[in-house]
């Protein structure tokens, strides 16, 4: 295993340690060291929280900073993070106008939250959610309900953290990040498997020559293994499963995210991405905004995701709006 | 005897301990199959972090639990943190004060762990979760108590019934947590939460057994 780690069992706590000096300028600890929140976070508005697993780097303490979310509760790799960082995160998110909890759709994370929710109400304090389910490949159409979250939970918090920023009340930012989520669909190809430092070794495999079209953000079987491609028939093969079932259709405007699984390299990300671009192109879709890079990984995972977002004058106007965190600069 | 001291139950949690730790790779290998693969890495880290903080302190086998159980709660996450924490601290409330724990008294508290499990989880028998472990094994400490076979009996049998749930797991189509996205293809797989609760209840019987 040929990685930067001193005992792996402290990866994350280490991680988070240099993570709050080198970004000290958009984001501070809290009592919890488990959760990292926005160093200044304007007085007044809906609080807007995330959390995870580690090892998706950027996602999500990344996402912590103006006009996104307020505040992040961080996880083992891999991991949901416990009921009381959900909690935390909430509480140093809330300026008395109610939390909006806005995550990945996952059985751990799906019941911390909820047991935070529950403690929150408790503590005097309103936490709705939305539940990003874009992973097209997870689960058919007519259960979108067991869909996971990936890369598309960028675009839900840039929609969710800027409705906030506008000054929207809970209803309205929740209702904003459940359209983004809802216009949403994502698709992944794994050409490497990924490694948890503690483990030592990748828990599943992709041969040499291959690639799993559909791949989760921790290694989940996607719907088909088949030999490696060239950048444009993967570009192909990208577009047709997530097109389709939304289904995105000529005249469409839409918001394109390419991201790195980890350790492809980002010049090929924009390979793919001018693959992609053609694709739309010729279906007569149009891209409004492009991100491209390293915004949603698993840990040292070759491959990329797409995502695509409808999108309406709403959603372009919350999308145009600034941000400035780790993992999203925008003017 | 027909009872143990609650107060001398800290070497049985010990023995849960050791198993988790024992079973650490197994337990990764198993969930690598069709989850993600950090099982065995997270129980491992919850149950050693117990060890570390009361291997030396005087705790009764409830008080335990209840802590263990917090500390999966609180501190370990994912989805076994919520789940084993549950299960974990509800049992330790049903046994709460009791000086002697009797095996009708040990049926409660499993009892107990169960009804909690169910009230955060909709998964049933059958779904590919360690429900088919931990239900069974309830039904098999309250039948032979019943029928009135004894403690050293009614541990057995939960054993083999926390076994033969577990193996069940292994030809079922999982409809919960991660791995029911897979639909089919989880099949042939052991469920890894079934796995490691067969691994903590074949610890708790070989624990109690010995202090009998």
């Amino acid at each position: 295993m040929q990685r930067i780690v001193n005992n792996p069992d402290n990866i994350v706590d280490e991680m988070l340690g240099g993570f709050l000096k080198a970004h000290g300028d958009i984001v501070e600890a809290t009592d919890n060291p488990r959760v990292v929140k926005a160093k200044n976070i304007p007085e007044g508005k809906v609080g807007v929280v995330t959390g995870g697993g580690s090892g998706h780097k950027p996602a999500f303490i990344g996402y912590v900073g103006e006009n996104l979310c307020d505040a992040a509760a961080v996880g083992e790799i891999c991991s949901s993070p416990t009921a009381a960082a959900f909690l935390d995160a909430c509480k140093a998110a809330d300026q008395g106008k109610g939390v909006a909890c806005l995550y990945g759709n996952y059985s751990g994370d799906n019941m911390n939250v909820k047991m935070a929710v529950k403690m929150a109400k408790k503590a005097g304090i309103t936490v709705k959610t939305v539940v990003a389910n874009d992973d097209v490949a997870s689960a058919p159409k007519d259960q979108r309900g067991k869909r996971r979250g990936v890369a598309g939970e960028v675009l839900m918090w840039k929609v969710g953290g800027a409705k906030a920023a506008q000054g929207g009340d809970l209803d309205e930012v929740v209702a904003a990040a459940q359209k983004a989520i809802d216009n949403t669909r994502s698709v992944g190809i794994g050409l490497t498997p990924c490694t948890l430092p503690a483990v030592g070794h990748p828990n599943f495999e992709i041969k040499d020559g291959t690639m799993e079209v559909g791949i989760g953000h921790h290694g989940e079987p996607g719907i088909e293994v088949c030999p490696l491609e060239t950048a444009d028939k993967m570009a192909k093969r990208m577009v047709d499963v997530v097109l389709p079932d939304y289904p995105f259709t000529e005249g469409d405007e839409v918001a394109v995210l390419v991201s790195g699984l980890g350790a492809t390299p980002v010049m090929e990300l924009y390979v793919l991405y001018d693959e992609i671009d053609k694709l739309l192109e010729e279906k007569g879709i149009k891209t409004y905004k492009a991100y491209v890079g390293n915004y949603f990984t698993s840990l040292e995972m070759m491959g990329a995701t797409l995502t695509l977002m409808k999108l309406d004058e709403e959603l372009k106007e919350l999308l145009d709006m600034p941000a400035y965190s780790m993992g999203l600069k925008q003017r | 005897m027909s009872t143990f001291k609650n107060a001398d139950g800290k070497p049985v949690l010990l023995k849960m301990v050791k198993a988790i730790q024992d079973n650490k790779a197994y337990l990764g290998e198993v969930d690598g199959l069709i989850g993600d693969g950090d099982h065995g890495m997270n129980m491992n880290k919850g149950f050693s972090v117990f060890e570390a903080r009361f291997a030396d302190k005087d705790i009764s086998f409830t008080e335990g639990l209840d802590e263990l159980g917090m500390i999966l709660l609180n501190e370990i996450g994912g989805s076994m943190g919520p789940i084993y924490g549950t299960i974990l601290m509800d049992m330790a409330e049903a046994g709460e004060g009791l000086e002697d724990i009797s095996v009708a008294d040990f049926g409660n508290m499993l009892a107990a762990g169960l009804d909690g499990l169910q009230g955060i989880v909709e998964a049933q028998v059958g779904d590919k979760t360690l429900v088919d472990t931990l239900s069974p094994a309830v039904d098999a400490v309250k039948q032979a108590q019943e029928a009135g076979e004894g403690y050293e009996a009614a541990l057995q049998k939960m054993k083999a019934a926390a076994e033969t749930g577990r193996d069940s797991t292994k030809d079922m189509v999982a409809k919960f947590g991660r791995s029911s996205r897979l639909g089919e293809r989880s099949r042939g797989v052991l469920d890894a939460g079934a796995a490691s609760c067969c691994i903590i209840l074949s610890a708790m019987a070989e624990g109690i057994s010995e202090l009998l």
